[in-house]
């Protein structure tokens, strides 16, 4: 079961904790892929340590030309693009009487605009082979809101909305377009988290512990596999319970 | 038939499935062909890359008919 051999993956954010663990699922399961992320020596070790069928493309999402340039280097570097999880994102915290428009618009950038240029980006490939998968990462704070965090809020509930209306549109061509909202995933980021604030952030899951980031490469790989050929513009929570819709 | 005309045709042929004598100078991709939006959108794809032309989308959309495609590639090309 969820057998990839033979397919391409395109993964952002493939130096960080949650992007590096959807790589190696996807690559475990028979998939070449390409990673892709701002920073290169964490791509080349993680690349070193798949050994075969895995390419390094550093991709600055920030930067627009860059972002329509990499579909195509991947495509060039694999064969194909058969699946794109845009996993990448940044955060600029922030509350809204204090957020400034650099905040607002480099997070929309990254998170939302850069998403949409790489499905644009792969979509004709895609088309062609009438098979694709997208999956986009997204998070709880994009159903839930979250101090603070108006603008990454934004642009996850952004990234929704857009992979509804893009998996209606492809749907007759083999193509689902997916989202997986992670909640509370234990990662460098949540790391820097005290003892104090991981304790209160517990006590409202009920799964009673924080998730793991192999737990949200699962939701990945399920649904990059064939067998999920049915299941398109859903959100996949993986959260523990911490909200269940 | 010109060469482009040709071309055309196995393009249109290929990618909606149909009889390639009901590729007509008049025939409508939507209303004679089958054809829904997104299958005019990789048609007018499939154009550019056989031609090597730009085809812009206010000019995409006035290309209703398989005669419509032939007249805007020979005259871009």
């Amino acid at each position: 079961m969820f057998d990839l051999t033979g397919k391409s993956a395109l993964v952002t954010g493939a130096s960080g904790g949650i992007g590096a663990d959807i790589a190696r699922v996807l690559h475990k399961a028979g998939a070449t892929v390409a990673l892709s992320g701002t920073r290169t020596a964490p791509l080349e070790e993680l690349a070193a340590e798949l050994g075969d069928r895995a390419h390094v493309l550093a991709c600055n999402l920030s930067d627009a030309e860059a972002v329509e340039a990499l579909p195509k280097q991947a495509a060039a570097a694999m064969g194909a693009v058969d699946i794109l999880v845009n996993n990448a994102g940044i955060t600029r915290d922030s509350l809204f009487m204090r957020m400034s428009d650099d905040d607002w618009a480099s997070v929309l950038d990254v998170n939302l605009t850069s998403s949409f240029r790489l499905c644009r980006g792969v979509l004709r490939g895609m088309m062609k082979a009438r098979w694709g998968r997208i999956i986009n990462i997204t998070s709880i704070v994009g159903h839930t809101g979250n101090p603070g965090q108006g603008n990454y809020a934004a642009a996850k509930a952004g990234l929704v909305g857009m992979s509804k209306s893009l998996a209606t549109e492809v749907a007759s061509r083999g193509i689902t377009v997916n989202c997986v909202a992670p909640g509370f995933i234990a990662t460098a980021m949540t790391d820097k988290l005290n003892d104090e604030q991981k304790a209160k952030i517990q006590v409202q899951i009920p799964a009673g512990r924080m998730g793991s980031p192999a737990e949200i490469a699962a939701a990945v790989l399920y649904l990059a596999s064939p067998e999920a050929g049915y299941v398109t513009g859903a959100t996949l929570h993986v959260n523990g319970g911490m909200t269940m819709i | 038939m010109s060469d482009i005309a040709d071309r055309v045709k196995k393009i249109v042929v290929e990618h909606l499935g149909v009889e390639e004598d009901k590729v007509t100078e008049n025939a409508s991709f939507i209303d004679d062909l089958g054809a829904d939006s997104l299958d005019t959108v990789e048609l007018v794809m499939a154009f550019e890359e056989e031609f090597g032309i730009e085809i812009p989308d206010d000019a995409a959309e006035t290309i209703q008919t398989f005669g419509d495609a032939v007249k805007f590639i020979t005259e871009a090309s």
